[in-house]
């Protein structure tokens, strides 16, 4: 990974704001290893609740869960202990198997930010802006929310926060219609990176998420030798519905990563794992925070780390 | 399966119970797995799963099994009827305060709706014949009182905030004395969000709650939080006391679980549920709507109730009035596809409608083929065309399948079955309700 990416001090940051959800799984993890002496259903089944309730999901975790218990008969495990390495190392797999690694350093570019109600669309996009703002990028920004109320105007703080354009038309006009004036205004304007905010649409919604294929389709139609990344806005603290949002996001618009937001909570951020298990898509980034300064890109090895040392 | 539904699981779990007289230990912990694997997919917190598990496990052990019950459906009987009470039993309401005016503050997490719901909150109110005042209290998030005041505007509410104060105390304090002043009988506090684990802004809320006294302290809780949702709810009801939650985003395709969760741990009642983006879409909330909803049965948990002995003539009334007061046009019959195409299996529910087979149906069996062509038909419908199928000429007709790709032929088909779907929809309502009993055939 090039450019801003190097900027951040990953590791440490990741660390900290996943610390809570470290602290829980792997207390509990002790725990078990503790008070298991000998591995035996029970054990599995207590492993089972510890991956649930951080949110990795039911399906998920029976197959990991199985996939250990088989390993662990066949290689005639016996210390409980043992078990947390091969877990760490099967969610890893997982997801490794979905981040490939290839944001590309690639200009210009245009990121299509989409999401549900609320997950830090608008936010996310701040901060990405200053990432690029601050590696000497020319970043310009198209406020397509135009249906949530004051979202245009919310878009535009940002803008001013990070000093970059905001594109934007009046409130209730066509979202497409914005993203074709951007699309165009960072051409003549010679911007390296654009970034669109889209109003939050539940993926059940069929009308709205016709009108992201929209967005999506002007996006290749005008500007097809730009870089494009479509990128998934999840909130860390949903549940098993990520899976369902994810799966319909990419169904729509072909989503190329994920920004998981929100992990500077309690939740646990397990989702990740059911998702990269089920559909492959990359996570990119982490939010840890409202700050501007609260973007992380995101690592397998890391994440696996901080969550297990 | 990730996406199998909650009612094939049960089905599945019970199809092993039949044909046995009575509900044995083991009857019931092989079906309480099933169970538990399901509430936790619904994303219930696996604590609040155990307990629900052990419960119901206890009642369901040696039940009597009732004469026109399979031991299937004895099962679900009894979970349907625990889910619910743990629910709260019943529906709860805003309290006002004898002393004006009525005060609710809005509290939860960043993104859970807060802002949305004060507006619709005040929308509904008012449509009371009170006269609310919103107050803009979230002095952190851009534009977030940018965003209250656009709300007001469009629903005529006043809103109340402080351009350059950040003092979020102070501006409560003041806002309830324009409210008194200017005749304002519920005062509306919108609040930026937060995570319960920031003390500071936790404090910061703590201080503004002794300030302004309350009547109301309401918990917004996204409908589709995980498992992190008792930590939430826990930490809130604590630190600050909450007296109701409100439920939002449940159009979505979540199946709710949290909300279970969020009750059983704060013991605090849900009172109402956001269900859409217009500032009417705001409900009060069904414990037993609710309870369908988490276990994925939906009516059908009401066609069991019928079966009983005792049928419960004013439960079914109510239901008859469910289905007869759908004014079923082109787009509740896309909606309605698309539902059914979402629960998975629709000849497996079909079936369990009294006198409409899977059979009798056929011609809307359910490829995804052909939803998309039906989709793309309604598309092309004017909003009138959906609303009157009568309007439907042939040149009109000509017009729609030119729009959708398709021939006049399956435009003609697809008015058909519509039609179809209206008549047995008229057909189900009014069968059947009137003390006689149904065949009623059970997939478990
Ligand atoms: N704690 C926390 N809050 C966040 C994060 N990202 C966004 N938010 C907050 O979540 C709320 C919704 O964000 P917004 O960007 O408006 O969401 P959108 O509706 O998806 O555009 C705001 O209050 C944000 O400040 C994050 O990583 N951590
Ligand atoms: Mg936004």
């Amino acid at each position: 990974m090039k450019g801003f990416l190097k900027k951040v001090d990953i590791f440490d940051k990741l660390k900290k704001s996943l610390s809570k959800t470290r602290t829980g799984i792997t207390d509990r993890i002790e725990q078990l290893v503790s008070y298991y002496k000998n591995i035996d259903d029970d054990f599995f089944e207590e492993l089972e609740e510890i991956l649930i309730t951080a949110d990795v999901g039911v399906q998920t975790t029976l197959r990991l869960v199985e996939d250990i218990e088989q390993e662990v008969r066949a290689k005639k495990i016996g210390q409980s202990d043992l078990v947390k390495e091969l877990l760490k190392g099967k969610m890893l797999d997982i997801l490794r198997k979905g981040s490939d690694g290839s944001w590309q350093d690639k200009f210009p570019k245009v990121l299509l930010i989409v999401g549900v109600n609320g997950v830090g669309k608008t936010t996310t996009i701040g901060k990405l802006a200053k990432l690029y703002k601050d590696d000497g990028r020319k970043v310009l920004l198209a406020a397509a929310d135009t249906f949530r109320a004051a979202a245009i105007e919310q878009l535009e703080v940002w803008g001013q926060r990070v000093g970059a354009e905001v594109i934007k038309q009046s409130k209730g006009s066509d979202p497409g219609a914005v993203v074709f004036d951007a699309v165009h205004a960072s051409k003549s304007r010679k911007a390296d990176v654009l970034i669109c905010d889209t109003a939050g649409r539940l993926h059940n919604k069929k009308n709205l998420m016709e009108e992201l294929k929209k967005i999506n389709r002007i996006i290749d139609r005008e500007w097809p030798e730009a870089n494009k990344e479509v990128l998934l806005v999840l909130d860390a603290t949903t549940g098993q519905n990520a899976i369902s949002q994810a799966k319909t996001f990419k169904e729509a618009v072909d989503i190329s990563g994920i920004i998981l937001t929100k992990l500077d909570g309690t939740a646990k951020g397990g989702i990740v794992i059911g998702i990269n298990s089920e559909l492959n898509i990359p996570v990119r980034m982490v939010g840890t925070g409202e700050g501007v300064e609260d973007l992380q890109p995101f690592d397998a090895q890391n994440f696996v780390e901080a969550l297990f040392s | 399966m990730a996406f199998e539904g909650l009612s094939e699981k049960l089905s599945r779990a019970f199809k092993r119970l039949t044909g046995k007289g009575k509900l044995s230990e083991k009857d019931v912990k092989d079906a309480m797995r099933e169970v538990r694997m399901a509430l936790l997919e619904a994303d219930v917190n696996f604590l609040v799963v155990k307990d629900f598990i052990k419960k119901v496990s206890s009642r369901a052990v040696g039940q009597e099994i009732m004469e026109s019950l399979t031991p299937g459906q004895q099962v679900i009987k009894v979970v349907n009827e625990e889910l619910t009470q743990l629910m709260g039993g019943t529906l709860s309401k805003i309290s006002f305060s004898p002393k004006l005016p009525t005060i609710i503050m809005m509290v939860g997490l960043q993104g859970s709706g807060k802002t949305t719901t004060a507006g619709k909150l005040g929308n509904y109110l008012k449509g009371q014949g009170k006269n609310p005042l919103l107050v803009g209290c979230d002095v952190y998030r851009p534009a977030a009182v940018e965003q209250l005041k656009q709300i007001g505007d469009k629903l005529s509410i006043a809103v109340y905030y402080e351009k350059d104060n950040k003092d979020v105390k102070s501006i409560a304090d003041a806002s309830i004395k324009y409210a008194v002043s200017h005749n304002h009988d519920v005062v509306i506090i919108d609040t930026a969000g937060r995570l319960h684990i920031d003390e500071v802004l936790m404090e910061e809320l703590e201080e503004t709650k002794r300030a302004v006294q309350p009547t109301e302290v309401l918990l917004v809780v996204d409908a589709m939080t995980g498992q992190d949702a008792v930590t939430v709810a826990q930490s809130f009801n604590d630190k600050l006391g909450i007296d109701g939650v409100v439920l939002t985003k449940l159009d979505g395709d979540t199946r709710g679980g949290a909300a279970l969760s969020v009750k059983a741990v704060t013991g605090k009642p849900i009172k109402f549920v956001g269900v859409g983006e217009k500032l009417d879409d705001l409900e009060p909330f069904h414990p037993d709507r609710m309870a369908s909803r988490i276990l994925g049965m939906g009516d059908i948990l009401s066609l069991i109730e019928k079966a009983q002995a005792n049928i419960d003539e004013k439960k079914a009334r109510e239901l008859e009035k469910k289905i007869r007061s759908q004014q079923f046009t082109f787009e509740d019959f896309l909606d309605q596809l698309q539902q059914l195409k979402n629960m998975g299996s629709l000849s497996h529910i079909l079936d369990m409608l009294p006198g409409i087979g899977g059979k009798k149906l056929k011609g809307i069996q359910l490829d995804d083929k052909q939803l998309l062509r039906v989709e793309a038909i309604i598309n092309s419908m004017t909003i009138e065309e959906r609303q009157n199928p009568n309007l439907l000429n042939s040149s009109r007709k000509k017009r729609i399948a030119a729009g959708s790709g398709t021939s006049i032929q399956q435009v003609n088909r697809l008015i058909k079955q519509f039609q179809d779907t209206k008549r047995m929809m008229k057909q189900f309502g009014s069968m059947d309700m009137k003390g006689k009993k149904g065949k009623i055939k059970f997939p478990f």
